[in-house]
């Protein structure tokens, strides 16, 4: 593959289809700099402020641009509430749409076969493989992304964090939690 | 297309597989072929949808023996000889051969970094009524195009309740075939898991796609 994708920059480049500064931009952004930090402040956020947790819900767009998260793969964005009832999950079956600008670029298993294959058809199955049982009786609602609309899951705050700061609560704020395949984390178990 | 892209209920790909601590890329080619075909996708030579229904049109054998960027390495292959930007023999060759001029536009690093904060909507002015309201039982109608589509197999002739207005949008199943941007309403639908999966399904799922208006009909 290294090989051929050396083919592929060097044609690219000599015709002049390409530019190497800006594929040094679009490798240094998702390599550093967006990632799931973003999407764990908007839920920490969400968590603390009514007002902003009611604009997300409304027009996620809109009230992420606001905290300054914007843009690619990102620019049709839908928050999805988990409840002690309703568990969100996200997959994206025929490729890997992905909210990137909240969450960064989607790790292998998500853009996997087993995920896709299995997330819409066993999606119970798929969370015990993240080791995570739900009760028998929560509604699951798999979103199978598959237009240019970018979902993200909003977790269930823990409990026995109330008071806490927005920044203490975004590092309960896992990636994978706000897929829908992880909970976010409990307050006892933060910092392990 | 029914290729093998389009996965959903499939079995035998085996449990899903976590890795913790995962990084952003896994080798330094990966890097390279992600940031080549975001460069390439905003030359104006092809879109999103045309690399899309690329990298869906590989063989089934082939497509599930790559790994995912291994898919985008034998997409932006195709795409370059499809469109003309190099031929069969440089791609072997692995430089240029003969100096053609670019057709399409070279972004620079600042539009590239613009691009990435700004992004590139998909959704469009509406044209006419949206067709279906939320709460309308709606099918998804039982097509088996050849060409790029974004119903997936499992939710064909089925029937769904449409939870959501999403305006209206550019039109992939148009798009990726280069006749313009077609943009229709766009709905998330949602099924019951146990109409999709009868008895082999969790009746407390439910699973939702986004649906092009053309893709439904009332039900």
């Amino acid at each position: 593959m290294q090989l051929r994708v050396r083919a592929l920059e060097t044609i690219l480049t000599e015709k002049g289809y390409v530019d190497p500064a800006a594929l040094d931009v679009w490798v240094e952004t998702y390599e550093q700099k967006v990632g799931p930090r973003n999407g764990a402040h908007v839920v920490a956020k969400a968590w603390s402020d009514p007002d902003y947790r009611k604009w997300l819900f409304e027009d996620a767009t809109a009230a992420v641009e606001s905290l300054g998260y914007g843009g690619s793969k990102g620019t049709n964005l839908v928050a999805l509430e988990n409840t002690p009832t309703v568990h969100n999950m996200v997959v994206c079956t025929l490729c890997s749409c992905y909210p990137w600008s909240v969450l960064g670029l989607p790790p292998v298993w998500y853009k996997s076969a087993p995920y896709r294959s299995r997330a819409v058809a066993d999606p119970r199955g798929v969370l015990r493989d993240f080791g995570i049982e739900l009760p028998k009786d929560t509604e699951i609602r798999v979103w199978d992304s598959t237009s240019e609309v970018r979902y993200l899951v909003v977790p269930v705050r823990p409990t026995g964090t109330e008071g806490w700061s927005e920044d203490r609560l975004a590092d309960l704020v896992t990636r994978d939690s706000m897929i829908g395949t992880g909970l976010a984390t409990q307050p006892e178990q933060a910092g392990k | 297309m029914n290729g093998a892209a389009d996965m959903g209920g499939m079995h035998g790909f085996g449990a899903v597989e976590p890795e913790p601590n995962e990084p952003a890329f896994h080798a330094d080619w990966e890097k390279r072929i992600f940031a080549l075909n975001n460069a390439a996708g905003m030359s104006d030579i092809w879109n999103l949808d045309t690399f899309r229904a690329t990298r869906e049109s590989i063989p089934p054998p082939e497509y599930l023996a790559l790994s995912y960027y291994g898919l985008w390495v034998a997409s932006l292959e195709r795409l370059m000889v499809e469109f003309g930007v190099a031929t069969a023999a440089e791609i072997a060759a692995g430089r240029s051969l003969q100096s053609t001029q670019p057709i399409g536009h070279k972004a620079s690093a600042a539009e590239t970094a613009n691009f990435i904060v700004n992004g590139a909507p998909y959704d469009r002015p509406a044209k006419s009524p949206a067709r279906f309201k939320v709460g309308d039982k709606v099918r998804a109608r039982n097509i088996h195009p050849r060409t790029h589509t974004r119903l997936p197999r499992y939710v064909r002739g089925h029937v769904g309740v449409v939870v959501r207005l999403h305006g209206c949008h550019v039109f992939p199943d148009s798009h990726a075939l280069g006749v313009g941007e077609d943009p229709q309403w766009l709905y998330a639908v949602r099924f019951d898991g146990s109409d999709l999966w009868g008895t082999d399904g969790d009746p407390t799922s439910k699973v939702s796609v986004d649906a092009f208006e053309p893709y439904l009909e009332p039900a």
